[in-house]
């Protein structure tokens, strides 16, 4: 459990008050063997602290009694500790990550999906597509007569009108696109 | 020995009037069938005091058995003393390994107690641990040696996995309770569910809230539908929405109920079909689970509100609004465990709509993020205690708290017995006059003359325990934290407080001597905890010589290899956990921990 904790502090050597950071180490953390979805992703919840802090920070230790890094305190359970965050950190995602959609390309075999929240605005967005469809766009501007092959993106949005990308802001955009499509650039004229 | 003779019945004038038998030489069935109405275990131990007669009978007759230190007698002493235990509970680590504060491998191992068991209660019906570490060795024991178990209950335990659950589910032939609460469970993929036979009907209560797993969900329907008496179900994580109104549908007779996961997108159809299960369980009394509710379902329980008496949303992060519209529907609670999210406006609304309120419990949505603030005050707590007559426990988790208000709660609610404030921030005075909180302590204690458990924080001063050691003559269990200025304020807890049987403190500067000087009063109680406080080794090496019934142990920095012999008696002593024992020393300390 504190496997790595302890190899880590145990070539340290301190004559400091004990409890002045010890504790640090026995704030259960859940064994490996637990299912890995109890792991926690914030690494201040180890700390228990009020204050950001990390957990293998024992340098700036002093004897004086740690204003930072409490342990078990405030005092809420574990148990609940480990759901409540990791359920706060899953909606979280939901709120600000993780938004999936399929990504259509006339011609290609089969659809890809992308995550928007990835994305910063619209020129990543269309990197991001450019490579995902790489080869069905050299085979179809191979395919056709050559010069300039714009692709178009346009998207279906919550009422299921096909939009063009690039429109609006990239937040209202995110929020209202269901599909994408990446139409052939004579489809698109 | 003469039988016990009814008086005067059917006596003629012409014999003689018998003389009663005197009370001492009445058989120990007699006493069996008198004691079985004595209803406390204390009841039961004065009682075993008392005589040598007595001390057999009551022993001999004793169904249900609490050891509340797993530590302070061994399990072979607890067999050989009630040799017909039928429900036996066990509590093994000290309260704050809740909160990270016992270094792992401490102890507390089930196995001790459910080999003893095995061999001496043969006829063992129910057995509860908490806070001990129970195998899948041991869930295996205990399904293969009790023809007749009937209920489990684990809470807040670790060490065993699903493999253990399939060993009760395909043994345990009687089961009625399978109740796991809180517990760390390692899901070896196991359909443990599956091994409960075809055959199997018994089951009144399924918890397994705390699997982290997936569960055959097939499977729990045909177990839920045969189990015709099942009363209490609390489902996990994986069940989805839709699954858990085909469940209701099959229950309709539950009283408790735990959902599973709700879906994060709402479908009317599916808010139909949870209304229409939620409609037909008449019975339902208890809700709890809800983790991540999305608003718009709510209202799906709505008809199950009015006859409602313990909500648990305490894992539930919906925001004040939904929330309040909710609860103010259930005007029969008698619990309610909520999120600060509900903040004052909605504890208003608790206040005016639950009168019959007798227990509320606050937990803190954002614990370590003082940044993310919630509208939760003092003056919540005091609309509740000022409305709901019937209040008398209270957990409240808030970042600010006045001596007025716990003044005026003090006044409300004299009938407190379980008092819990936690202003997660240390040593915070009251915001208004940037005072110690004493006098609003002082207040609670001096009010509430049943109170018998309490847990202070804020900014407090040694005053606080002289009113509490003066007037809590009732209180069993203490929590401190960060308070206090010397020794004294540990002195008179320890000199006060009568009925005093558990004392918890933590970071708090109170040294050698008080504990010294009321070193008799630790075996009065079951434990003391004292973690980074002003102890030396050398007190705790004194104390232990003069308490020999008391275990003394002493928790080291973990990566200290150096044995407690070879410390001075100056060394500071970052853990004292101190419990009165029968048993002796214990083997099974970890490398640091230390019996002196």
């Amino acid at each position: 459990m504190e496997i790595d904790a302890d190899n880590l502090s145990a070539t340290e050597l301190r004559l400091g008050l004990p409890g002045t950071s010890s504790s640090d180490d026995w704030q259960k953390k859940p064994s490996p063997s637990v299912g890995a979805k109890r792991a926690l992703d914030d690494t201040r919840s180890e700390a228990s602290g009020t204050s950001p802090a990390t957990a293998g920070d024992l340098d700036h230790d002093t004897a004086a009694p740690p204003k930072a890094q409490v342990v078990g305190w405030p005092p809420v359970r574990a148990y609940r500790k480990n759901t409540f965050q990791a359920a706060a950190a899953a909606k979280k995602a939901e709120q600000q990550g993780g938004l999936y959609v399929k990504v259509s390309m006339d011609g290609a075999p089969y659809l890809r999906k992308v995550d928007l929240r990835m994305y910063k605005g619209y020129r990543e967005l269309s990197d991001a597509l450019d490579a995902l469809f790489t080869k069905s766009i050299s085979a179809a501007a191979a395919a056709a007569e050559g010069g300039e092959h714009q692709h178009a993106i346009a998207y279906e949005d919550k009422d299921g009108d096909l939009m063009l990308v690039g429109d609006v802001p990239w937040d209202m955009f995110i929020s209202s696109c269901k599909k994408l499509r990446i139409m052939k650039g004579s489809e698109a004229r | 020995m003469a039988p016990a003779a009814p008086m005067g019945r059917g006596g003629s004038r012409a014999a003689p009037a018998a003389a009663a038998p005197p009370w001492h030489v009445l058989p120990d069935e007699v006493w069996e069938h008198a004691f079985s109405f004595l209803p406390a275990d204390s009841d039961r131990g004065a009682a075993a005091a008392a005589c040598r007669s007595w001390l057999r009978a009551e022993r001999r007759s004793r169904r249900r058995l609490a050891v509340a230190n797993c530590y302070a007698a061994s399990p072979q002493d607890a067999v050989d003393r009630f040799p017909a235990v039928r429900a036996v509970e066990v509590k093994g680590k000290p309260h704050f390994a809740d909160f990270g504060l016992v270094p792992p491998a401490w102890g507390a191992a089930a196995a001790p107690w459910v080999a003893a068991a095995a061999d001496g209660w043969p006829l063992l019906e129910e057995i509860s641990f908490k806070r001990m570490v129970v195998t899948d060795d041991c869930l295996e024991m205990i399904a293969a040696s009790f023809r007749n178990f009937q209920v489990l209950r684990l809470v807040s335990c670790e060490g065993f996995s699903t493999a253990g659950l399939a060993a009760i589910a395909a043994g345990c032939r009687n089961l009625r309770e399978l109740d796991l609460q809180e517990n760390e469970i390692e899901d070896c993929s196991i359909h443990w569910l599956s091994l409960f036979p075809e055959s199997f009907t018994s089951l009144v209560t399924l918890n397994f809230s705390c699997l982290e797993g997936d569960v055959n969900i097939t499977v729990l329907e045909r177990l839920v539908t045969r189990c015709h008496n099942l009363k209490t179900l609390k489902l996990n994580n994986a069940i989805p929405l839709d699954k858990l109104a085909n469940l209701l549908r099959k229950a309709p007779q539950i009283v408790e109920l735990g959902t599973g996961r709700f879906s994060a997108d709402y479908h009317p159809d599916l808010f139909s079909k949870l209304e229409a299960a939620f409609a037909g369980c008449k019975s339902l009394r208890r809700l709890s689970g809800a983790w991540d509710a999305v608003p718009e379902y709510l209202p799906a329980f709505y008809c199950v509100c009015d006859g409602l008496t313990s909500l648990n949303l305490s894992y539930t992060t919906v925001r004040g609004p939904e929330l309040i519209k909710f609860i103010s529907r259930c005007k029969k609670l008698q619990l309610l465990w909520v999120m600060d999210l509900i903040e004052d406006r909605g504890l208003a609304v608790v206040a005016s709509s639950c009168n019959k309120l007798q227990e509320l419990r606050v937990f803190p949505s954002a614990p370590f993020d003082a940044a993310e603030q919630v509208s939760l005050t003092e003056r919540g707590l005091v609309d509740v205690s000022a409305s709901c007559p019937m209040l008398e426990s209270v957990l409240y988790f808030c970042r600010r708290m006045t001596n007025e208000a716990l003044i005026t709660i003090a006044k409300n609610r004299p009938n407190f017995t379980c008092f819990r404030l936690c202003i997660i921030e240390p040593h915070t005075p009251d915001y208004t006059t940037h005072q110690p909180l004493d006098a609003g302590f002082s207040a609670i204690v001096e009010s509430c003359k049943g109170l018998r458990r309490l847990s202070v924080s804020g900014l407090l001063t040694d005053i606080v325990f002289k009113s509490i050691g003066a007037h809590a003559d009732r209180l069993e269990m203490l929590s401190i934290a960060f308070a206090g200025n010397s020794d004294l304020g540990l002195h008179y807890i320890l000199s006060g407080c009568k009925s005093l049987k558990k004392l918890e403190i933590r970071d708090c500067p109170f040294g050698d001597k008080p504990l010294l000087a009321n070193a008799a009063k630790l075996e009065t109680m079951r434990s003391l905890w004292m973690s980074t406080c002003s102890l030396t080794l050398g007190a705790c090496r004194q104390l232990a010589r003069k308490m020999p019934r008391l275990s003394v142990e002493v928790m080291n920095d973990p990566r200290r290899r150096c044995p407690l012999d070879s410390l001075t008696d100056e060394s500071p002593v970052e853990t004292l956990y101190v419990y009165r024992t029968i048993a002796g020393p214990r083997f099974d300390t970890p490398a640091c921990v230390q019996i002196v």
